[in-house]
């Protein structure tokens, strides 16, 4: 029973999902490059970065990249809590 | 978990490093070809789990020490912020060498960019030490499962074990 | 900038790749809803995870274009857009912590239920 009811649900969604792609832009033409256009007119002549996504990574969204980086750290810490003895605690 | 056969032992001994060194180049050479600290650290941190699968638990545990992993993980974050501090003449994370010194490059074949490759490396230790630790830790807690079977619980694949 | 805005109708041969995403979004839906093993569920999660980064490179593409890096793409005016492949980096980082965090609680749930079934989980409580 409740199986179908789960079976249903995923079918909905995914249909809710197919229409959406129905006015999606077709690939290849997309929308507003405005932005993306300025970071490859820019990463070159403004900060000699000759790889665009690395340049954008450490330094357009430099902060970004340190939140990422504690995000990291963050799920290090909570698995190295979690298995904190080794085995021996109980 | 039990060691593997000596074939598995033998190719690990022959080509476990050649996943550092090519962690490494993909590191070093995350700026001007796809890849970075990232990509890299993730290949580098295979290593660990190679050397687990192959030499087994026991030789882990006694090769291993976690003090490294966290040194670099604690190297990686302070150089990456240290980095970052360098752009404050114009704002937080800003190319600031790169911009003072041009974009003439250094030498013929490798482009210069100011702090950018500095930030990979810095990057590239963080995750290695993440990573690494991960592996470390969740081996660890294999022990904590009693599965019927003594220490480790776990059946080695091979039909012969040494 | 309305002149970038391109009406042609869509056809179902050109946007197959995201018919595909639709295809690996549901069955990763399928996988979360109705599946009763833990590590099955984790499975799921991560192939959502993997299916939506794959839908924002898909955004970024453009015709024609090259890889957006200077040093490689030679005579090619044309790259594709960078910041889906920026912001995809990082997703992949955080989703790889989260599964490995998920993965953990799992073990955990492992060695103290002794089951990996959630209804037996549920049975068990209390």
């Amino acid at each position: 029973m409740k199986k179908t009811i789960f079976i249903a649900a995923v079918i909905i969604l995914g249909g809710l999902l197919c229409d959406m792609f129905e006015g999606i832009h077709p690939l290849g033409v997309p929308l507003n490059t405005q932005m993306d256009d300025y970071f490859l007119a820019h990463a070159l002549t403004d900060r000699s970065a000759q790889n665009v996504v690395t340049s954008m990574v450490f330094d357009f969204r430099g902060f970004d990249t340190l939140g990422e980086a504690a995000v990291l750290f963050t799920a290090l810490s909570s698995i190295g809590a979690l298995f904190r003895d080794g085995g021996k605690r109980e | 978990m039990r060691p593997l056969s000596v074939i598995v032992t033998s190719v690990c001994d022959l080509f476990a490093w050649f996943m550092i060194v090519f962690g490494a180049y993909v590191i070093n050479n995350g700026h001007n070809t796809p890849g970075g600290g990232f990509q890299g650290g993730a290949i580098v941190a295979t290593f660990l789990s190679f050397m687990l699968v192959a030499y087994g638990g026991k030789r882990f545990r006694a090769w291993v020490r976690e003090g490294v992993y966290g040194f670099l993980e604690f190297l990686g974050l302070m150089a990456f912020f240290i980095f970052g501090c360098l752009g404050f003449p114009n704002s937080f994370f800003y190319n600031s060498p790169a911009i003072s010194w041009g974009q003439k490059p250094l030498s013929e074949w490798i482009p210069y960019c100011g702090t950018i490759s500095l930030m990979n490396v810095a990057v590239g230790f963080e995750v290695i030490g993440a990573l690494s630790l991960v592996i470390v830790y969740m081996y660890g807690s294999i022990q904590m499962i009693d599965t019927g079977a003594g220490m480790g619980g776990e059946r080695g694949h091979d039909r012969y074990d040494r | 900038m309305t002149d970038t805005i391109v009406d042609t109708p869509s056809d179902f041969a050109g946007n197959a790749a995201y018919v595909l995403v639709a295809f690996l979004v549901i069955m990763a839906l399928y996988s979360i809803l109705t599946q009763k093993n833990l590590i099955k569920i984790c499975i799921g999660i991560a192939v959502l995870g993997s299916s939506v980064n794959f839908f924002l490179v898909l955004l970024g593409y453009r015709q024609g274009g090259g890889i957006p890096v200077y040093y490689l793409a030679g005579a090619k005016k044309t790259m594709v857009l960078p910041t889906p492949q920026c912001l995809t980096l990082t997703a992949i980082v955080i989703a790889l912590a989260t599964t490995a965090l998920m993965l953990s609680l799992v073990i955990l749930i492992h060695k103290h239920y002794g089951t990996l079934n959630v209804d037996e989980i549920r049975r068990l409580r209390g």
